[in-house]
């Protein structure tokens, strides 16, 4: 895998960052792509520096699906490695009563993210090699009152994410879907989240490096999140619906 | 949250602020008092503020290296850490290191930190060329030694109340390999310690471990320690090909606080005597650069063996004339109190910076810890007073509880600093150590 590329979409979040130092210290060429992409200069010195690395920064909006296509043809490599990191919270309450609002937040965690990710994929498909990473959410795994417009796009972004997978599998191309459970990003700075389930940027970064590496489906970060998932799923929807979780 | 420097002591309830930028640094200024953190290695309260104490580890991206010059340009939340795992590889180490490489670059400059080389060398801010300063104003200026050089000077070990460092220029050192020379030379006594120290004034570095419960004859007991970076060709031969390959030691965690009945009298005494017979007779070995530098790095929140109330550090400077007499002195008192302390550290220092707030002056300092408890906090008022007594003072980064009066008897420039705040309106950059100080 050294000196192979990996392109980070969404460099700036906080996992994009952990992400873009991690394949960086492994010897890897690193390709970061966010909307206002100057902002990574700083980063883009630092990781040069710190590894040894070549970083090079791209200009990509990810609600600017018409830009993808010339977006991927401009890459001077196609990577090996293409990691979509992309997501938005949003305010759930707001997104409600808000339709664009709601629209902004489907969109940035499931139409952008998934044309972008299906459009590597089928360059990965003809060159014959490649992994597809698409960070995804436990929150797709069951709607819930609290975030379900993102719960929702999120629930899209993965069963995208196990098609693609299921298409590709004898391709040589692996997808990997990644549920990362809680993060200490700045999506949840504000939140009080309980520390034994939550992981920091480098360890989610960490998980993913290795969940590469050894050609994982899905991934949770930790653990424990396989756990409460299985048993937030399990629960029937006549008591589900009553609950406030 | 609660917050406290490494001594544990004393603790705070701070709103922590965790900023990503400037926009958001600026934003913070304009909400009260605050106070830049690095991390948390100073040893009491110079980086906690109940208002806002800004964690500033956010900002940690190298920015440039100059290799010609050996300049390097960092965000000031970098780890000294990250500088030398991503630059003694390439033949380059900081000119100037304190005990431990876990402090940020931010830390060094608002504590202006002296290492083993102090005496040869200097602090850190010999070797910074710049430092990009937000001011109270929000304006963000360049201080060095051609612009903006009066607030430059008092950056330098002026505890982060000039206002918040966002980036520093400094120069680092190139080496040959990872790997020092040490001499180890035993001193029965402070006499030949102190002889020790001046006959070997050339060495780059040089330090002493004292066993401060020794007393009587034994007074002042230690154990020098010169040391120089090895060159190529002083390796075993099968290092040489790989001089910055050292063994990469593994960090081991203090799993609890100690219960404080295992530092006492005895056990330390013990450990202390062991240490100087084990250690007398190495002579000269080659060690490697993170056991030298760090020793207390492999042994992560070393502060725990302490016990929960935490440690406190008494650690002054006592001007070449009187420190032969101060030493004596501060030592006899420290042994009679029986207060148990694992390390404590003797080193001849040179030359001060008149123009700052930095604690190293021409002479000797000395360094030891004890555990908080009433009678430490009340044997402290004792050594600060004969500190002072002997034209000593007190460094800042290790000060938890010294009161405004003895900052003030001990440091003539604190007049010149208070009236520099004033000059450059630095009133929003506030400590609970500014306060208690009154700086």
């Amino acid at each position: 895998m050294t000196g192979s590329s990996v392109l980070i979409i969404g460099a700036k979040s906080d996992i994009g960052l952990a992400l873009a130092h991690k394949f960086a210290a492994a010897g890897h060429l690193v390709q970061l792509a966010a909307r206002d992409a100057a902002a990574l200069m700083a980063t883009k010195a630092d990781i040069e520096l710190r590894y040894n690395a070549a970083v090079s920064i791209y200009e990509l909006d990810i609600l600017d699906t018409l830009s993808f296509e010339p977006f991927v043809d401009s890459l001077p490599v196609l990577p090996s490695i293409a990691i979509c990191v992309v997501g938005l919270l949003g305010e759930q309450a707001v997104a409600e009563q808000n339709l664009s609002v709601a629209a902004l937040i489907l969109r940035s965690n499931f139409e952008g993210p998934a044309l972008l990710t299906g459009l590597l994929a089928n360059r990965f498909e003809r060159r014959g090699s490649g992994t597809i990473v698409g960070i995804s959410s436990v929150a797709g795994q069951r709607g819930r009152a609290a975030n379900y417009v993102y719960g929702s796009a999120k629930a899209g972004y993965t069963a995208f994410l196990s098609g693609l997978r299921n298409r590709l599998a004898t391709k040589n191309v692996h997808v990997l879907t990644v549920l990362p459970g809680f993060v200490r990003t700045r999506m949840t700075e504000d939140m009080d989240l309980a520390p034994r389930l939550t992981a920091s940027p480098d360890q989610a970064a960490a998980a993913i490096f290795d969940a590469v590496a050894t050609h994982k489906d899905v991934i949770y970060v930790k653990r424990v999140w396989q756990l409460i998932m299985a048993i937030i799923c399990a629960i029937p929807e006549r008591t589900f619906k009553r609950m406030r979780i | 949250m609660m917050l406290s420097g490494w001594g544990r002591y004393p603790q705070q309830e701070c709103v922590l602020k965790t900023p990503r930028s400037e926009a958001d640094l600026r934003a913070l200024l304009s909400k009260g008092p605050l106070i830049a953190r690095g991390n948390g290695r100073s040893y009491g309260d110079s980086a906690q503020n109940e208002n806002a104490t800004v964690d500033m580890r956010r900002f940690n991206r190298m920015l440039a290296f100059d290799s010609a010059a050996g300049q390097l340009i960092v965000e000031a939340g970098v780890l000294l850490k990250d500088i030398i795992n991503c630059l003694l590889p390439r033949g380059w180490f900081p000119y100037v290191t304190p005990g431990t490489k876990l402090v940020t670059i931010g830390g060094m400059v608002a504590a202006d930190v002296h290492g083993k080389n102090h005496h040869r060398d200097g602090s850190f801010g010999e070797f910074v060329d710049w430092i990009d300063l937000l001011c109270g104003d929000g304006e963000v200026r360049r201080c060095s030694r051609t612009q903006n050089a009066e607030l430059f000077a008092w950056t330098l070990g002026g505890m982060g109340l000039t206002g918040v460092v966002l980036r520093v220029a400094f120069r680092l050192r190139a080496v040959e390999s990872g790997w020092i020379r040490q001499a180890i030379l035993p001193a029965p006594d402070l006499g030949v310690a102190m002889r020790l120290f001046e006959e070997h004034a050339s060495a780059t570095y040089s330090v002493a471990w004292l066993d401060c419960l020794a007393t009587g004859a034994g007074l002042g007991r230690s154990l020098i320690m010169l040391g120089e970076h090895a060159r190529v060709e002083e390796l075993p031969e099968d290092r040489r090909r790989a001089p910055f390959r050292t063994p990469l030691r593994k960090v081991r965690n203090v799993p609890f606080d100690a219960p404080s009945a295992t530092l006492n009298r005895f056990t330390v005494k013990g450990f202390n005597a062991a240490y100087y017979f084990r250690n007398a007779r190495r002579g000269t070995q080659l060690v490697d650069w993170d056991s030298y530098f760090y020793p207390l790095d492999a042994l992560a929140e070393w502060n725990r063996i302490y016990g929960s109330r935490g440690l406190l550090q008494f650690q002054c400077a006592l001007p070449l004339a009187s420190a032969r007499a101060g030493l004596t002195e501060l030592l006899r008192i420290i042994a009679r109190s029986g207060q148990g302390s694992f390390l404590a550290v003797l080193k001849r220092l040179g030359p001060a910076r008149e123009d700052s707030l930095s604690f190293p002056l021409e002479g000797y300092t000395l360094a030891l810890d004890f555990p908080v408890s009433e009678r430490t906090l009340a044997l402290m008022e004792v050594l600060d007073a004969l500190a002072v007594a002997h034209g000593g003072r007190i460094y800042l980064a290790k000060d938890g509880r010294m009161g405004a009066e003895t900052l003030r008897a001990s440091d003539p420039r604190v007049p010149d600093f208070l009236a520099a705040r004033q000059h450059f309106r630095t009133s929003r950059f506030q400590s609970s150590q500014s306060e208690r100080l009154k700086l």
